[in-house]
């Protein structure tokens, strides 16, 4: 297994898109830190990009590079390797090398300008989030032999979980406010890996207004270690079950 | 050394393979030739578990291959359009390879110097015309010395030297002993190599003879001729 | 001459009084003895040692003075000290353990009615009540350490509690552990100064009923509820320090109903609400730090003709919230970190008006559960849009003369 990601990793750090990430991701995080002398506003800026940029990138690079292998994954087929281990191989590879990409880029800034427990929430979070989308991409790339076709599922998964799930979920807070749903929506956040991974942060960076009446309600859920282990666990769970999926499925495809 | 029993395979409603029954044994050479849609890269594919039946199984060395892949050891696989990474070099893929096997089995190494391969080694793949890419393929697919050769129309795009030195090698290969199945279009080419011969048609075996079976009981000289001959026969029916 | 003449008087009243000592080595070993056999203007020394008298009342003109801290315990049965005269100094014990009683209040040490009542230095831990001033005038309360263990607001006195008093001085005390801090209630003319009021059950400082009071440089830290000021005029809120006050109803400095005040150089931080005002009218707001706190102020439509000016609002996740459209009150010149505006001219003043009232902030006003959605993608959208052309929020909800850079305060 080990040939076969390290094959894959080499060729993908040497892509110009991944170097261009790294790249850009590196100047908002250098320049958003330096420019403010309190890390406050840097540290929004890598929310965001934690929310909206590493989602996107990751779940649409891995998608294009898993359409465009698929002659290299043919080619693999052919060759004694397990179907399972190709797969994972590709996982890993991709995986590894956004996450390379995120640590590089805004972990390193991270680090330097805030390695408190917000710094080290965020770094750890983003690698997650990156993982997640891989997660994501293997199983819309799965889905569909069409590569437009798949790269438009691609784009309508992350839109959802970006944008829709949360006006949704804006909603559904509006039109039951006249009810307690506060714990319901605490188990809401469970179906968006970008809302777990948002709470988790908000609870840091926004501690004093999360001690509030309904704050206080997720961080007594989200905010003690049970809630930290279980709102991981739930993240954990997005990367291995669309993973799980698209490799049971890609056990069966026929090349 | 290779059975197939019963396969069947459906893409959906289209049914592709139709209860195939077929022996393979070390030291012949046999064409699988067929119209287009015939079956005949499902059923190379299902040997090589890149496809999966719908039904029955595939032995080889009465070991079935389902869900396996250490008998790929023994295969080696030229595709019908080899398609390769783009932005790697022709010598990096046979590096990549070498890597993959991992194997400490000595190399044959005659198709690259025969089809001099070395003066393009660091050509990225995507430059390559399509006779210079079945050339990558045909060197990979004899590289590591397997005992079966599956080739899927190996001579499809070479020019005529190169089309030559690629039957010369399948030759040389079946007197070793090896197992080697080709597909072709070109019946004409197939002549000097083979040993037996299976006929597809709509997902089924049409026949499978030994090549004087076949040249004896149509009374021709050439394989084309002699299959032209079964044909007509059969749409007279 | 004059001078000489004074220092005369006064070492001739030393001369009259006299020094009565108790202690296990001493003649006398009872306080309560010591006390009775005191005359006006003696001094009762006590020595190091564990008294356990009871019910210790001073009804008579005297300094009672602890040497090495004395304890005196109460046994979880009575009223350690009761002070029932004008003009004693109590100065140098560690009173603990006093009785728990909801009718009457036990105390550490308590005021009766009286004035001139100096209580300073000592330790008090683990009382019902810790100083209790009641009915008192010109009382000074200072260098006291009060310590209680408290842990429902029920089964707790206040560290400092002053009712119906007059001309108080508060100065220099550490309290935590009690239900209130310093509690404040008819109390006027008085003044609390440098206290370190932390860890209190409910409020750090309560206040109520208390015209014409300053207090100044204390800090209220990682109180229950923070601080309250309810029901006054006239309150002067200098150089304060408000932090880690959390909870759902827990606010660096709470106003209910307060008119004609200051509010000038404090510093807020993380607090869940720095400045929560209900009720509020008339009041200034005036180089105050609001820092970290998760919302700067929330100010209610009940407030009106407030002017607050001059401020730093600094990593708040709400600057501003209130829950009405109503807007009766004036920002002007304070830093919003939150500004995005720029400064043509180059005068400081940035040229677009601010509206410190976010979108989100008045959607969680009306819907806490909203709160969840927090810095999503699609509220950041929503914010900024409504920052642009505002439609839901207050378009008079206005800074006109932001700030480009944070004051030095």
């Amino acid at each position: 297994m080990n040939r076969i990601i390290k094959i894959i990793l080499l060729d993908i750090l040497k892509n110009k898109i991944i170097i261009g990430y790294t790249l850009i991701l590196g100047l908002l995080s250098w320049s958003s830190f330096g420019l403010e002398d309190n890390s406050a506003k840097g540290l929004l800026t890598i929310l965001n990009v934690i929310l909206f940029t590493v989602p996107l990138v990751s779940i649409l690079f891995a998608t294009i590079y898993l359409y465009n292998s698929s002659e290299f994954i043919e080619l693999l087929l052919s060759q004694p390797i397990k179907r399972k281990k190709i797969w994972l191989s590709l996982f890993f590879g991709l995986s590894l090398s956004m996450v390379l990409a995120f640590i590089i880029g805004a972990g390193i800034p991270l680090l330097i300008y805030a390695a408190d427990s917000i710094g080290i929430m965020m770094l750890i979070v983003g690698c997650l989030i990156s993982v997640v989308f891989v997660a994501l991409a293997f199983l819309c790339s799965i889905l569909t032999r069409d590569k437009a076709k798949g790269i438009g599922i691609v784009i309508m998964t992350w839109l959802y979980f970006a944008l829709l799930f949360d006006g949704i979920v804006l909603f559904l807070l509006f039109q039951l406010s006249d009810y307690p749903i506060e714990k319901a929506m605490v188990l809401i956040t469970a179906f968006s890996p970008i809302d777990l991974a948002r709470i988790q942060i908000l609870l840091h960076l926004d501690q004093s207004a999360m001690m509030g009446y309904t704050g206080a309600i997720f961080k007594d859920f989200f905010g003690t270690t049970l809630g930290l282990i279980l709102s991981f666990s739930l993240l954990c769970l997005w990367v291995v079950i669309p993973f799980f999926i698209s490799l049971r499925k890609f056990k069966y495809k026929d090349l | 050394m290779i059975e197939i029993k019963n396969i069947s395979k459906k893409f959906g409603k289209l049914e592709v393979l139709n209860d195939v029954n077929l022996t393979f044994n070390s030291g012949e050479c046999i064409a699988l030739i067929g119209p287009n849609g015939c079956g005949k890269t499902t059923l190379i594919k299902s040997v090589l578990g890149m496809v999966i039946p719908t039904k029955g199984d595939v032995l080889f060395d009465q070991k079935s291959v389902l869900g396996k892949y250490r008998y790929r050891e023994n295969i080696g696989y030229m595709p019908q359009m080899g398609r390769y990474p783009d932005y790697m070099t022709i010598g990096q893929i046979i590096e990549m390879m070498k890597k993959i096997r991992n194997s400490n089995q000595e190399l044959d190494e005659d198709l690259i110097k025969s089809f001099e391969l070395e003066k393009i080694f660091d050509k990225p793949m995507r430059t390559l015309s399509g006779g210079t890419t079945q050339k990558v393929s045909a060197t990979l697919a004899f590289l590591f010395n397997p005992d079966v050769l599956i080739l899927d129309e190996p001579t499809a795009g070479l020019d005529p030297l190169a089309s030559e030195i690629l039957k010369e090698k399948i030759i040389k290969e079946r007197e070793k002993g090896k197992l080697i199945l080709i597909t072709s279009h070109l019946l004409s080419e197939l002549d000097d190599m083979i040993t037996q011969i299976i006929f597809m048609q709509e997902g089924k075996v049409h026949f499978h003879k030994t090549i004087d079976d076949l040249l004896l009981s149509t009374n021709e000289q050439k394989i084309s001729k002699a299959i032209a001959k079964i044909l007509k026969e059969k749409k007279n029916e | 001459m004059k001078n000489l003449f004074y220092l005369i008087l006064l070492f001739s009243s030393f001369l009259q009084a006299n020094v009565i000592e108790v202690g296990v080595n001493k003649p006398i070993k009872s306080i309560k003895k010591a006390i009775a056999l005191a005359k006006v203007g003696d001094t009762v020394l006590v020595h190091k040692g564990l008294y356990k008298e009871g019910n210790i009342v001073i009804n008579k003109k005297i300094v009672f003075l602890g040497k090495d801290f004395p304890v005196l315990d109460g046994q979880k049965k009575y009223e350690v000290l009761s002070v029932k005269s004008d003009g004693v100094i109590v100065d140098g014990f560690k009173i603990i353990n006093s009785g728990y009683g909801t009718l009457e209040d036990p105390c550490g040490i308590k005021v009766y009615n009286k004035s001139h009542v100096t209580i300073q230095n000592n330790i008090l831990n683990d009382n019902f009540f810790g100083i209790y001033i009641q009915n008192g005038t010109n009382c000074i309360v200072k260098n006291n350490k009060i310590k209680a263990y408290g842990k429902e607001e029920q089964r707790i006195g206040n560290g400092i509690h002053c009712w119906k008093s007059d001309s108080l001085q508060v100065i220099a005390n550490t309290v935590s552990g009690h239900r209130d801090g310093i509690y404040f209630e008819f109390v006027t003319n008085s003044i609390i100064w440098r206290n370190f009021s932390s860890k209190n059950i409910r409020y750090g400082l309560h206040f109520m009923f208390s015209n014409d009071d300053a207090y100044i440089s204390n800090v209220f830290k990682n109180n229950g509820a923070g601080v309250a000021v309810m029901f006054t005029r006239r309150v002067k809120m200098f150089n304060n320090y408000f932090e880690e006050n959390w909870g759902d109803a827990a606010y660096g400095l709470l106003l209910k109903e307060i008119s004609d005040s200051y509010i000038i150089g404090n510093k807020f931080k993380k607090n869940t609400s720095g400045i929560h005002m209900e009720g509020t009218s008339r009041i200034l707001i005036e180089k105050n730090i609001f820092e970290a706190n998760g919302w700067g102020m929330k100010i209610q439509a009940s407030c009106m003709d407030n002017e607050i000016k001059n401020n730093n609002f600094v990593g708040n996740t709400f600057d501003i919230s209130t829950n009405g459209s109503l807007v009766l009150n004036t920002f002007n010149s304070n830093y919003w970190d939150k500004y995005e505006g720029y400064d043509l001219d180059k005068n400081g003043v940035g040229d677009v008006h601010y509206h410190p009232l976010s979108l989100f902030a008045v959607l969680t006003e009306n819907n806490p559960s909203a709160m969840l959605l927090f810095r999503s993608f699609m509220i950041t959208l929503l914010d900024k849009s409504e920052k642009i052309l505002p439609s839901i929020t207050p378009d008079n909800f206005v800074d006109k003369t932001p700030l480009m850079h944070s004051l030095s305060l």
